[in-house]
């Protein structure tokens, strides 16, 4: 559906030449949902700006359904734009207007009919989950609210495609998530193609489909998610995936059985040596299952976490949680069978 | 009491009668102007680098001249417009054309304040120009714009005192002819505070108008 070819961008200030980006490359399905990860000045930005042609680059070529997007004139271009949504890092609503009116002023750049405006952004609205907020102004709004106001209006023409630049990378763990399911949904629901940049790993794992990886202006490693996260081949990549913030336990879904207990340890410092788990099995007798587990080194100690499910006879369960206790280990119990 | 009254009521009107006039005719010339020197800029939504240089020449040395001097060389314009130089109506002239570049400049600050964030993404929408300046550039400005009107009325109620000694009439006139030239003391006090209500009142009403938008906004 979108191919890049060749593109090539050039910044010039005070004589001086930077090159953002050297030689991309890239073909975008339609259906996608693309991800295009980097560090801060790899060139992402500009990338998805010029598909949009916010930036022009200096030589190259953009094919989006055929039509080479850099030969548009200017009322083919604003055309173009309507069928291309775009999100931002900073939401970008207008301050002037409420929720509908930003959202209404999409629909009256594309002449939408006057008597089917206020319908629509009640659909939108929907879709977005924030009917409530119809007549809130963006200042009234939190950021997790205000990127769905935004996401409502890059949706009020039918897009084919939808742009995000950085649209995750202003809000907290918790409303990226929200937003990133969000996308999905809209993306199955309306058939989009989305592409999005980001410098968060987990983003991408938790959205994309495909990844290109941008390093010095180039791209560096691209291919499915699964694929790149399994084998990352390039030392960025490795870094990115290194960083990974671990999933929330909240996250991870536990199968839940009768005769069963969930339990999460956590631990500082020196218990990190002794061997708990295998003391565990041999002193009560009990199976373990470990879930989940991570160990995030703080800088004057470490503090790991281990979810494990313990199985077998009740009382035996019961008493090794006890152990645990005594042991100085944090202990909460997640499930009790 | 009564005489005070005979003298200042008329001169009262003829300061509203500049005041408004000059500042419908610079508001009309300034607004346009500060916004097509925003927009012009190099990287703005309608880049012309040589049509900003000029703009910003001819509204930099409109800004230069000392206002006394350039009512006595707009003289023979308010002659060609007005057909005479003297009066409240020719005065007109030279409060609007001193006002227009000083309006310019406000209206271009007060546009340059929107976030362009938000241009961007009206740009991202396939709103054209004229769209962006008419529907994003001026609604998110208002508040700012209506500082910027305010301080210009402000500034022409000053400069209409002034417009007073070469024979416009108005309080300034009053001030100094009476108050100044005869010393009658308390017609001079009279037309001073007249001038400070009506700042006041200006200042109040462009106050009330900027918190009543910001406060729907929040």
């Amino acid at each position: 559906m979108i191919q890049i070819k060749n593109i090539k961008k050039t910044y010039t200030s005070n004589n001086i030449k930077v090159d953002a980006l050297k030689d991309i490359n890239l073909d975008i399905k339609k259906g996608d949902f693309y991800g295009i990860i980097g560090l801060s000045g790899a060139g992402k930005s500009t990338l998805i700006r010029l598909l949009n042609r916010l930036e022009e680059p200096t030589s190259g070529e953009i094919i989006v359904d055929k039509k080479d997007i850099l030969a548009f004139n200017n009322s083919e271009l604003q055309e173009y734009r309507k069928k291309t949504g775009m999100i931002f890092q900073h939401f970008n609503l207008m301050n002037s207007r409420s929720v509908r009116g930003n959202i209404a002023f999409a629909l009256e750049v594309a002449s939408y009919p006057k008597e089917k405006i206020q319908p629509r952004i009640i659909e939108l609205l929907k879709l977005v989950e924030l009917e409530d907020k119809i007549d809130s102004y963006p200042a009234q709004l939190s950021g997790g609210q205000k990127q769905r106001v935004a996401i409502a209006r890059a949706l009020a023409n039918h897009p084919k495609v939808l742009l995000s630049d950085e649209a995750t990378s202003a809000l907290d763990p918790k409303t990226t998530k929200n937003i990133l399911n969000l996308l999905k949904d809209i993306q199955k629901k309306l058939n989009l193609t989305i592409i999005l940049i980001t410098h968060q790993m987990e983003v991408i794992r938790d959205s994309c489909n495909k990844v290109a990886v941008l390093g010095g202006g180039n791209v560096v490693e691209v291919g499915a998610v699964t694929k790149i996260f399994s084998n990352p081949q390039t030392e960025i990549t490795q870094e990115f995936i290194k960083h990974l913030i671990p999933e929330e336990e909240a996250e991870v879904a536990f199968i839940q059985k009768k005769g069963k207990k969930i339990v999460k340890i956590s631990y500082i410092g020196v218990t990190i040596d002794k061997p708990i788990i295998s003391q565990l099995i041999r002193k009560f007798d009990v199976d373990i299952s470990i879930l989940a587990g991570s160990i995030n080194k703080l800088v004057t100690k470490s503090v790991g976490f281990l979810t494990l499910e313990l199985s077998g006879d009740m009382e035996k369960q019961l008493e090794s949680i006890e152990w645990l206790k005594q042991n100085k280990l944090g202990i909460e119990v997640l499930y009790n069978g | 009491m009564d005489r005070i009254i005979s003298l200042l009521l008329p001169a009262f009107n003829e300061t509203i009668y500049m005041v408004l006039f000059s500042a419908i005719f610079s508001l009309l010339i300034g607004i346009p102007t500060g916004i097509l020197l925003y927009v012009t800029k190099p990287g703005n939504i309608l880049p012309m680098n040589k049509l900003n240089k000029i703009l910003d020449l001819i509204i930099n040395i409109g800004r230069s001249f000392p206002f006394i001097i350039l009512m006595i060389l707009v003289l023979p314009i308010s002659r060609f417009i007005i057909g005479t130089t003297i009066g409240s109506t020719a005065s007109i002239v030279p409060l609007s054309i001193s006002a227009a570049p000083f309006v310019a400049r406000i209206i271009e600050g007060a546009v340059s304040e929107v976030d362009r964030g938000i241009i961007e993404a009206s740009i991202s929408l396939g709103a054209s120009k004229f769209e962006i300046i008419t529907k994003v550039l001026i609604p998110e400005a208002f508040p700012s714009l209506i500082h910027g009107i305010t301080l210009t009325i402000i500034n022409l109620i000053g400069y209409s005192a002034m417009a007073g000694a070469i024979g416009g009439g108005g309080l300034g006139d009053v001030a100094i002819r009476y108050g100044y030239q005869r010393f009658q003391v308390d017609i001079m006090i009279i037309s001073v505070i007249s001038i400070i209500i009506l700042v006041q009142i200006v200042q109040f009403t462009g106050n009330t108008i900027v918190s009543n938008i910001t406060a729907k906004r929040k």
